[in-house]
C-alpha cells in the first residue's frame, strides 16, 4: 500500500484500479494483485465475529439500534410468484412497517425483480426516493439473477429495463463461475459494463450493489478477493448473497467484507456499502451486525448510503421488540402486520 | 448519540451471596485463623469487599495434618473411580455455579466479566472434568503401572487468574490420588473460599482440600512445612527461586510455573487482520496479567508501519471500564503494587528513549488503571524488553529474516511461550522447532486447553501442568519400579562415558 492517499483520491474508479493493479485489468494482473491481499485465518475471523456477537447492547443503545436497524433494511420479495399485489403491499408495509406506531422509522428501499420495479414505483408514489435521501427507494436484482448464468448482452438488457423502469438501485450477481475458474477479467469487465449500464440519460445513475454469493465461493480468501475484485470495478455497495443458496450472510463474512471496505477507504479516501442478505432473521442477530459495522469500519456507515440488510422476517422481529420497548411487553406475531 | 458509547450493561452482583468475613478452610469447616486478617479489596472501587482470615504457621500446621489425615484414612483408600466421581460433581456444582464464580472473580481481580464468564470459569469446569476422566485411568499417566500418589501437595497460586489457578492445580491433584493444601494469593482469595463451599457441597471427604488464606509468611511455612510432599507454585521468577532454595535438600517433587516474556512473531504474510486481533489478545488479555502474554512483538521489518498503524486503530476500540460491565475490553490492574511497577517499567521504557503510546481514553477515578500502551522503536537492550512487565504494555521490534526472529525470540531469560503468524505452514513449523518456549501457538495466542501441557524452559519455570504430563508430576511410580529405575541397566554403565573435550 505504497500508493498515497491523496493521489488515489483524485483518480476515477476505472484509472485507479488500474493503479493499483499495475496494468491493465489481465487475468494475469488481477490474480497477481488479489493473490498479494494477506490471506485469511478461518479460525480467528469466526472468533473474533463470536466476540463482536458479545457485545451486550441495552436500554437507550438498543432502543437506537432498532430504528437504526428498520431505516437499514431493503425490505425484500424475490418469489416465482411475485404479482403487482404483493408488491404493492410489500411497499405498503415498507412505509409504514408499524401501523400502530406512526413515530416507526420507514425502510431504506424495497427490493425486488426487474419486472416489478413500475408497480413498486407507482406504489411508492411520491414517497419515492428519487436519488434523494429522503423516501423508499427500490432495488432491483438482475444480470440473471440469482445464478448469472445468461449473456452478457442478456446481463445488460436485463439492467437497463430496471433501470429505464425507475430503479434506485441495482443488485447484480458476479458471474462465480468465471471467478472460481480464475477468469477474474470476466468478472471484472462484467462489473465495469454493467456500471455503465446503470447511467440514466439525466446524467445520474442508478447505485450499483455487487452480489458476490459468499455461500458458493466457499473461502473466505475467496470472499475478501472478490469483495476487492468488485471494488476496483467500481462496485458502490459489496452484497454477501442472494438469499437463493444455502448458506447466506454470517457474521464472519460480513466482518472479513468490511474489513475489505475499511483497508479500501484507508486506502483511497472512498467509501463503499456492505449489504449482508439472507438469514438474518432477529433484532439481536442483526444488533450484532452494527456492533460489527460499528467497530470495523466506525459508526459512519451506520447510514443507508453504506449499510443495509437484505431481509424480509426481520423487519417484523424487530418491530417486535420495538413494540416490547415501548410498552414493556411482549406482543406477538398478530401484533404486527404481514406484508 | 454515539452507538459505540454502548449504554451500560452490568452484569447483576444479586446472584452473590457474600459473608462480611471468611475463615480458613480446614478439615471441611470453616475456622477462624490466627493471624491478623485482612481486608479483600475491589480493585476498580478500592471499596472492600470481605475480611480475610491471616493462617500463621500453626494454622498451615494444622492444614497439613488434617490433609495428611485425609489422604492416610480416606482419599488413597478410594478407588480412581470414586475420586472420578468427586471431581466431575465439583466439575457440575462449578458450572452451576458459574455467574456467582464469574461476578465474584471480577469483583475481586478486577478482570473483566466477559473474560472471567467466557474464559476463565468455563475452563475452570473444563479442567475438572478432564482430569476427572483421568481418576480411574491413571496406569496411562505415563509412569508405567499401578502409580501411587505423591501424598500431601502444597499449592500456592497467583491472583491473575484466582480460580483457574486452583483448578489446575487442585485437579490434577486429587484426580492423582494427593490430598491438598492451596494458599491463595493475598489479593485475590474470594473465589478460593467460594471453592471451599462447593467442595462442602460436593460432601467432599474433609481434609482433602484444605485452604489457607494470608501473606507471604503463609506461604512461606506452607511451602517450608516438613510434612508435605509436593510443592506446586506460579508465580514470579523471583518467588518461586526462593521457593526452590528453601526445598533444596528435602524430597520434596517441586513444579515451578513462572515468569514470561513472550514474543509474538508476525511474519509479512501472516494473516493481518487475525495477527491484529492476535496481538491485542496476546498482551491486552487480562490487563496484561498474563504470565505467557505476548509481550514482545516481533515484526517484520517490511510491514512494520502498517501493522502499527492497524493495532493503533484497533486499540482505539478497546473499552476500559468497569469490570463488571459486560461491554468491558480492559478492566482494573489488580493491587496498587502492580500498578506501581507497570508505572516504573513504562517510565524506565521512556527515559531509555522507546516511543510510548497509548489510545485516548478516560481512566475511572477510582481504582487501579492503566492504558493499554504500546512501545516502538525498542531495541533488545531496553528493560521493557526485558523485563517482564505483567500488564498491557507492548514492546515492538523489528526482525528481517525467520533466523533473525528466532534468535531475538529466544534472547530472554525465560522460555514460557511464543506465538508465530505466518500463512505458510512450513515456516510455522520450521520455526516452531527452533523456539525454545514451553507453548507455542501459530495463528492464535493465549489459548488453553486442559488436555494441552502447559509450562516453560529456563526461567520460566520446571514441571508441565496440563495434560497427561501434568498428571504424571502428581504421581510417583510404583515402588518397585522407582528402585529398579536407580540402578541404570548394566549394559549402559559398561560403556565408558567419554570425557567432553573441553
Amino acid at each position: 500500500m505504497t500508493t498515497s492517499h491523496s493521489v488515489m483520491a483524485q483518480l476515477n474508479t476505472g484509472e485507479r484500479a488500474l493503479a493499483l493493479i499495475g496494468g491493465e485489468a489481465t487475468d494475469a494482473n488481477l490474480r497477481r494483485y488479489l493473490h498479494g491481499i494477506p490471506g485469511i485465518d478461518a479460525v480467528g475471523l469466526e472468533q473474533r465475529a463470536a466476540d463482536l456477537g458479545t457485545r451486550s447492547i441495552k436500554t437507550s443503545s438498543k432502543k437506537w439500534a432498532i430504528d437504526k436497524i428498520i431505516s437499514l433494511i431493503d425490505l425484500t420479495t424475490l418469489e416465482g410468484a411475485d404479482t403487482p399485489g404483493k408488491v404493492k403491499s410489500l411497499v405498503g408495509k415498507a412505509l409504514t412497517p408499524d401501523a400502530g406506531d406512526l413515530s416507526c422509522p420507514r425502510v431504506a428501499a424495497v427490493c425486488v425483480y426487474g419486472d416489478m420495479v413500475k408497480h413498486a414505483v407507482a406504489a411508492l408514489g411520491s414517497a419515492h426516493s428519487r436519488g434523494t435521501d429522503a423516501g423508499v427507494r427500490v432495488a432491483a436484482v438482475a444480470t440473471a439473477f440469482p445464478s448469472g448464468r445468461a449473456s452478457l448482452a442478456v446481463k445488460l438488457a436485463d439492467v437497463r429495463d430496471a433501470v429505464d423502469a425507475g430503479a434506485d438501485e441495482i443488485d447484480m450477481v458476479i458471474d462465480r463461475g468465471a471467478f472460481l475458474s480464475g477468469r477474474f477479467a470476466q468478472v471484472y469487465d462484467e462489473i465495469v459494463a454493467v456500471k455503465q449500464n446503470c447511467r440514466r440519460p439525466d446524467g445520474s445513475a442508478a447505485h450499483l450493489k455487487v452480489i458476490l454469493e459468499t455461500g458458493e465461493l466457499n473461502t473466505y480468501d475467496n470472499v475478501r478477493r472478490a469483495s476487492w475484485l468488485a471494488i476496483l470495478a467500481g462496485a458502490d455497495f459489496i452484497k454477501t448473497s442472494t438469499g437463493k443458496v444455502p448458506v447466506a450472510a454470517t457474521l464472519p463474512v460480513t466482518l472479513s467484507m468490511l474489513e475489505v471496505v475499511r483497508d479500501w477507504h484507508r486506502l483511497t479516501g472512498a467509501k463503499v456499502g456492505v449489504k449482508p442478505a439472507g438469514g438474518i432473521r432477529t433484532s439481536k442477530d442483526a444488533t450484532k451486525y452494527l456492533v460489527t459495522v460499528a467497530e470495523t469500519v466506525g459508526e459512519e456507515w451506520l447510514s443507508p448510503g453504506l449499510f443495509r440488510f437484505g431481509a424480509s422476517s426481520l423487519l417484523n422481529d424487530v418491530l417486535m421488540q420495538r413494540q416490547k420497548m415501548t410498552s414493556g411487553h411482549y406482543s406477538g406475531p398478530d401484533y404486527v402486520t404481514m406484508d | 448519540m454515539s452507538f459505540l458509547d454502548y449504554a451500560p450493561a452490568p452484569e447483576s452482583q444479586a446472584v452473590l451471596n457474600l459473608r462480611a468475613d471468611y475463615g480458613l478452610f480446614i478439615d471441611g469447616e470453616f475456622v477462624a485463623g490466627r493471624g491478623e486478617p485482612f481486608q479483600s479489596i475491589n480493585p476498580a472501587t478500592e471499596k472492600q469487599i470481605a475480611m480475610i482470615a491471616h493462617a500463621n504457621a500453626a494454622d498451615v500446621d494444622m492444614a497439613v495434618a488434617a490433609a495428611r489425615r485425609a489422604y492416610d484414612k480416606t482419599w488413597s483408600k478410594l478407588s480412581g473411580s470414586d475420586r472420578g466421581k468427586y471431581l466431575f460433581r465439583i466439575a457440575r456444582l462449578v458450572q452451576e455455579r458459574a455467574r456467582e464464580l464469574a461476578v465474584a472473580e471480577t469483583l475481586d481481580n478486577g478482570k473483566p466479566i466477559k473474560e472471567s464468564r467466557d474464559v476463565d470459569v468455563p475452563l475452570v469446569a473444563a479442567w475438572f472434568f478432564y482430569y476427572a476422566g483421568w481418576a480411574d485411568k491413571l496406569d496411562h499417566a505415563g509412569v508405567g503401572p499401578t502409580p501411587s500418589a505423591r501424598g500431601v501437595a502444597a499449592q500456592v497460586i497467583p491472583w491473575n487468574f484466582p480460580l483457574l489457578m486452583l483448578a489446575w492445580k487442585i485437579a490434577p491433584a486429587l484426580a492423582a490420588g494427593n490430598t491438598v493444601v492451596l494458599k491463595p494469593a493475598e489479593t485475590t482469595s474470594l473465589t478460593a473460599l467460594l471453592f471451599a463451599e462447593i467442595l462442602q457441597q460436593a460432601d467432599l471427604p474433609a481434609g482433602v482440600v484444605n485452604i489457607v488464606t494470608g501473606g507471604r509468611d503463609t506461604g512461606q511455612a506452607l511451602v517450608g512445612h516438613p510434612g508435605v510432599n509436593l510443592v506446586a507454585f506460579t508465580g514470579s521468577t523471583g518467588a518461586g527461586r526462593a521457593i526452590a532454595r528453601s526445598i533444596a535438600g528435602t524430597d520434596k517433587k517441586v513444579i515451578l510455573e513462572l515468569g514470561g516474556k513472550a514474543a509474538n512473531i508476525v511474519f509479512d504474510d501472516a494473516p493481518i487482520d487475525q495477527a491484529i486481533e492476535g496481538i491485542v489478545n496476546g498482551i491486552f488479555f487480562n490487563q496484561g496479567h498474563v504470565c505467557c502474554a505476548g509481550s514482545r512483538l516481533l515484526v517484520q521489518e517490511s510491514i512494520h508501519d502498517d501493522v502499527i498503524e492497524r493495532l493503533k486503530a484497533r486499540l482505539s476500540t478497546l473499552r476500559l471500564g468497569d469490570p463488571l460491565d459486560k461491554n468491558t475490553d480492559i478492566g482494573a490492574i489488580n493491587s496498587a503494587e502492580q500498578l506501581a511497577r507497570i508505572r516504573e517499567l513504562t517510565d524506565i521504557g521512556e527515559q531509555e528513549g522507546a516511543e510510548r503510546w497509548s489510545p485516548d481514553c478516560v481512566l475511572p477515578e477510582t481504582g487501579f488503571w492503566f492504558k493499554p500502551t504500546i512501545f516502538t522503536n525498542v531495541s533488545t537492550s531496553h528493560r521493557i524488553a526485558r523485563d517482564e512487565v505483567f500488564g498491557p504494555v507492548l514492546s515492538v521490534l523489528t526482525f528481517r529474516t525467520p533466523a533473525e526472529a528466532v534468535a531475538k525470540a529466544n534472547n530472554t531469560p525465560y522460555g514460557l511461550s511464543a506465538g508465530i503468524w505466518t500463512e505458510k505452514g512450513s515456516r510455522m513449523l520450521a520455526v516452531a522447532d527452533k523456539l525454545r518456549a514451553g507453548v507455542i501457538w501459530a495463528n492464535t495466542f493465549n489459548r488453553f486447553d486442559p488436555a494441552s501441557p502447559f509450562g516453560g524452559y529456563k526461567e520460566s519455570g520446571y514441571g508441565r501442568e496440563g495434560g497427561r504430563h501434568g498428571l504424571a508430576a502428581y504421581l510417583k511410580p510404583a515402588a518397585g519400579r522407582s528402585a529398579a529405575r536407580a540402578v541404570p541397566p548394566a549394559e549402559k554403565t559398561a560403556v565408558p562415558r567419554k570425557k567432553a573435550a573441553k
